[in-house]
């Protein structure tokens, strides 16, 4: 990807997200209410677009090799069981990549 | 004020100084150094979404196929944004930077009311340092990691499993909140067939669509255990039946 294409990339995210914040502001400003399956998509699509983008995270993952997707696998319960335990995003976060990087390194290799 | 904003925005330090830091040293491995990590941090200032356009510039992805995966990833800053509605309101000059730095954590502190100052003007400088704070964490966090990355010659292999890691943490903080669980197991569902059927390079936007498709043929019927929801709670209530 040329610097031209990713700065248009970036660009296009950056509008993305800001018309997303403003949208409210510039159209429910007034009387006019929020259309009610507007609000029940906002309600439910954040929890399905986190399951959705674990499966994208994992797409490269395949199952002919133990070392293709055993770390993943033991890393994903010790970042769910850490935050289960824990609920505390960072250490979640770090114990699991930390564990990964080691396994894919110095285990699985 | 600017000793009250900071104070507020304490616990929102810590996580986006360490996030940002994920994302600098991760477009780095991506071969995107300091002034794009640093540059995306300014202008788009959204976590999640930044670690996917990390993935969405190392894959070469179109801008239509960028702009679709922003709004599903970011679709619940709309929500943000009819909340602090009544809030925002009387906003001046800062307003429109208010509403582009409203990320789920800045969120989350300036919708608490506890320590919200009554009066206008006071009020607005104070959502405007918070988001400040916010958005200044956030880019220090990402120019650390992005000159760390860069300094440091350290075996990077595996630190993409930050992102998958970042979401799963999300993932479960949502179902142990979450009233009802079957948004986020439809979400994983509805991939993982998507993966299956049209191979990795293809099945975001198959799977978006079937997504919201399975969500909103539970639209009708929930409108109908939503009400019975709500009578359930009204149980030894008004009684206004």
């Amino acid at each position: 990807m040329s610097d031209m294409q990713a700065m248009v990339l970036i660009a296009v995210i950056a509008v993305v997200t800001m018309l997303l914040r403003f949208f409210p502001f510039l159209f429910f400003g007034g009387k006019r209410r929020i259309p009610d399956y507007v609000a029940f998509l906002g309600d439910k699509l954040p929890y399905a677009v986190i399951g959705m983008l674990i499966v994208y995270c994992l797409r490269g993952v395949s199952f002919d090799a133990l070392s293709n997707w055993l770390p993943s696998l033991l890393s994903i319960i010790v970042v769910a069981a850490l935050h289960v335990w824990k609920r505390n995003t960072l250490l979640s976060i770090v114990g699991g990549t930390l564990l990964y990087m080691f396994l894919v390194q110095a285990v699985f290799v | 004020m600017i000793k009250k904003a900071f104070v507020k925005s304490l616990p929102v330090m810590a996580a986006y100084v360490i996030l940002g830091m994920g994302f600098g040293i991760l477009m780095d491995d991506r071969g995107y150094g300091p002034v794009w990590s640093i540059a995306c941090s300014v202008l788009i200032f959204a976590g999640s979404m930044q670690y996917v356009t990390a993935d969405l510039l190392a894959a070469a992805a179109s801008p239509l196929y960028a702009a679709v995966m922003t709004v599903m990833v970011n679709a619940r800053h709309l929500f943000y944004g009819i909340s602090m509605l009544g809030k925002y309101k009387n906003m001046g000059k800062f307003k429109p930077y208010l509403i582009f730095g409203l990320t789920d954590e800045t969120y989350s502190l300036l919708c608490d009311d506890r320590d919200y100052p009554a009066e206008g003007k006071q009020a607005e400088l104070y959502c405007f340092l918070v988001t400040l704070f916010d958005h200044a964490y956030w880019v220090i966090g990402t120019a650390l990691g992005a000159v760390l990355g860069t300094l440091l010659q350290f075996n990077s292999q595996g630190i993409d499993f930050s992102m998958t890691a970042l979401f799963v943490t999300v993932f479960i903080e949502q179902w142990m909140t979450a009233k009802e669980r079957r948004p986020a197991l439809t979400g994983i569902g509805a991939a993982a067939v998507c993966l299956l059927v049209f191979g990795e390079s293809r099945f975001l936007i198959p799977a978006m669509l079937l997504i919201t498709l399975l969500l909103s043929v539970s639209y009708r019927k929930g409108e109908n255990s939503h009400c019975k929801g709500r009578n359930d709670d009204r149980k030894g209530g008004d009684g206004h039946e």
